[in-house]
């Protein structure tokens, strides 16, 4: 095994995201304060229904997760189109890599921004409220399992995009559309039960509201169940990125 | 003879339909300094990208030094060292972090004092903490010299190194390789100066259309299939007769004003039929002025060979 390789690599991508701090920590703690500002003074003091919990406090770890869930994606994704478009991959492709290393310092760095980002959030966003942290492993375990499956898929959608334009279509189409509608600025309980049952087929769903449940210990879902959909989805999206990596999928092509 | 490279029935078709290898084998001596020549669109490409295992073979197999590529990938890429047609460079760090950082995928810690020598030897030392976009050029394509240099491979992989870089640069790039093949790596490259590579290899192999029309030792391919020009120089205008003709048939006798001109060959050892030329000769002009020989050198080989594949019989 090349662990050092693995470890040099792991290293490269978190220097990476570092040296352009701003776009990738600093914009992203930005962002989340607006949609803060903004839907706490628009909703102001109502309660959440049939939660018993202030919009205020249901909406920060709605809010911190969707971040951290979309940069772990631009981690990995960002690095991978860059690396297609300055012909680095062919350097990344000529190392001696297996496929498992390969993936697992990629997916580790894009967790190790989420997670940066979602602290950094967290420290801006906790002086405005009095959030409980109710269970930190719940807090944890979806925290990390969400970054690793958004860092796969950042991983899967870098490979098959083969310009710019693709990811911005993958982004706005997809990922976009699944983190908004995923109950981050919402209890799905407010949803119309047709609403409420295709919420339940949105796997983003169950990261949104088993990281809440960690905080404020109410949730929209079993989070036994939640744990149990998450974890599968992070050993298939494991297992996708391998396979297809070490296939070449659309690089080797 | 132990080989460093040896591929066998390698094809490649592409999935638009191309086909770009139709199966080439080659052997590459360990210790040889071997060029890879071919025109435009021969399959020079394709055959490295599938040796620095970025580009899937359609059916065939790749050795390195007896371990086969497929089945020892890690073991094979570590003593492979691939200088990449295309300049690639990672906008985010500068030369030294970028030489560090390859070092480090390799499996190797970083060595100071190569990289140092590296910078120094490819002239990127004042370049070596700017951050890489703002290399020019050239300096970006030394740079991947450097990043192919950093682990100390024993096999050395150069596609078109050169293109871009001036005549200067060029000289002492080759210098530093040529002192790395005498310290034991073995070089492949393809390049379009074919007097640079009739100048520094010792093998040569040349591929057209996806298939190897020649490969051998340079001097035994300029031997026998390299033939020379005996150039006889008279004081008068000639004029050959169909008689003559007859004579002079088997070295295919031109007139050019004064001059004679033989094509002579050259058997696998290496001996012309100059006596024999020069003989029919002097039989049916007398003895001549001037005698003179004119090798053909590796681009007319090169350019005889891919115009007209027949003529090969090596």
């Amino acid at each position: 095994m090349n662990w050092y390789g693995c470890y040099t690599l792991f290293t490269r991508e978190v220097r990476r995201f570092l040296n352009v701090n701003m776009q990738t920590i600093v914009a992203p703690a930005l962002t989340a304060v607006m949609y803060l500002i903004v839907f706490s003074y628009a909703m102001g003091d109502r309660q959440v229904p049939g939660m018993e919990v202030d919009y205020f406090n249901f909406l920060i770890p709605g809010l911190v997760m969707m971040a951290m869930l979309q940069n772990a994606f631009a981690n990995t994704s960002s690095s991978i189109m860059v690396g297609k478009l300055m012909n680095v991959q062919i350097i990344l492709m000529m190392a001696p890599l297996s496929a498992l290393e390969l993936i697992v310092a990629f997916l580790s760095a894009a967790v190790v921004r989420a997670v940066i980002v979602g602290v950094v959030l967290l420290l801006v966003l906790v002086p405005f409220t009095h959030i409980p942290i109710g269970n930190i492993g719940f807090i944890l375990f979806y925290g990390i399992c969400g970054s690793i499956i958004m860092g796969a898929m950042g991983l899967i959608g870098g490979m098959w995009s083969k310009t710019f334009d693709d990811m911005a279509l993958l982004n706005n189409f997809i990922i976009m559309p699944l983190t908004f509608l995923s109950g981050v600025f919402y209890s799905v309980k407010q949803l119309p039960e047709m609403w409420q049952s295709v919420n339940h087929w949105n796997p983003f769903f169950y990261l949104i509201d088993g990281f809440r449940f960690g905080f404020l210990g109410v949730g929209d879902t079993d989070p036994y169940k939640a744990m149990s959909i998450v974890l599968i989805a992070t050993l298939i999206s494991i297992a996708a990125c391998l396979k297809l990596w070490s296939l070449g999928w659309r690089l080797k092509e | 003879m132990s080989f460093a490279i040896e591929v066998n029935q390698l094809q490649k078709t592409y999935t638009n339909g191309k086909t770009a290898l139709s199966g080439v084998s080659l052997a590459v001596p360990e210790g040889s300094f071997f060029s890879l020549l071919g025109p435009n669109g021969a399959g020079k490409s394709t055959l490295i990208n599938i040796l620095a295992d970025t580009v899937k073979p359609t059916s065939g197999s790749v050795q390195f030094l007896g371990h086969d590529l497929f089945s020892e990938r890690a073991w094979c890429k570590r003593r492979l060292g691939v200088v990449p047609q295309e300049v690639a460079f990672d906008p985010f760090f500068a030369p030294r972090d970028i030489l560090k950082i390859t070092s480090g995928l390799y499996g190797v810690k970083p060595d100071k004092v190569w990289i140092e020598e590296l910078l120094e030897r490819l002239e990127l030392t004042q370049h070596a903490g700017k951050n890489s976009r703002q290399l020019s050029g050239g300096m970006r394509r030394r740079l991947l010299v450097a990043q192919a240099l950093v682990h100390k491979p024993k096999i050395i992989i150069l596609d078109e190194p050169t293109a871009g870089v001036d005549v200067e640069l060029r000289k002492r790039l080759w210098d530093f390789m040529r002192e790395l093949n005498r310290n034991g790596s073995t070089i492949l490259l393809t390049t379009h100066y074919l007097e640079e590579a009739e100048e520094l290899c010792n093998q040569v192999a040349i591929i057209d259309k996806g298939q190897v029309l020649t490969s051998q030792s340079m001097t035994s391919l300029l031997n026998s299939v390299g033939s020379s020009t005996l150039a006889l120089g008279y004081h008068s205008p000639l004029h050959i007769t169909a008689e003559q003709h007859i004579t002079l048939e088997d070295f295919s006798p031109r007139v050019d004003g004064n001059a004679l001109l033989l094509t002579l060959k050259k058997d696998t050892a290496g001996n012309s039929n100059f006596n024999d030329a020069y003989q029919a000769a002097i039989s049916c002009f007398g003895a001549s002025s001037t005698v003179s020989i004119e090798d053909e050198d590796l681009e007319d080989v090169f350019l005889r060979l891919t115009n007209n594949p027949a003529e090969v019989q090596a």
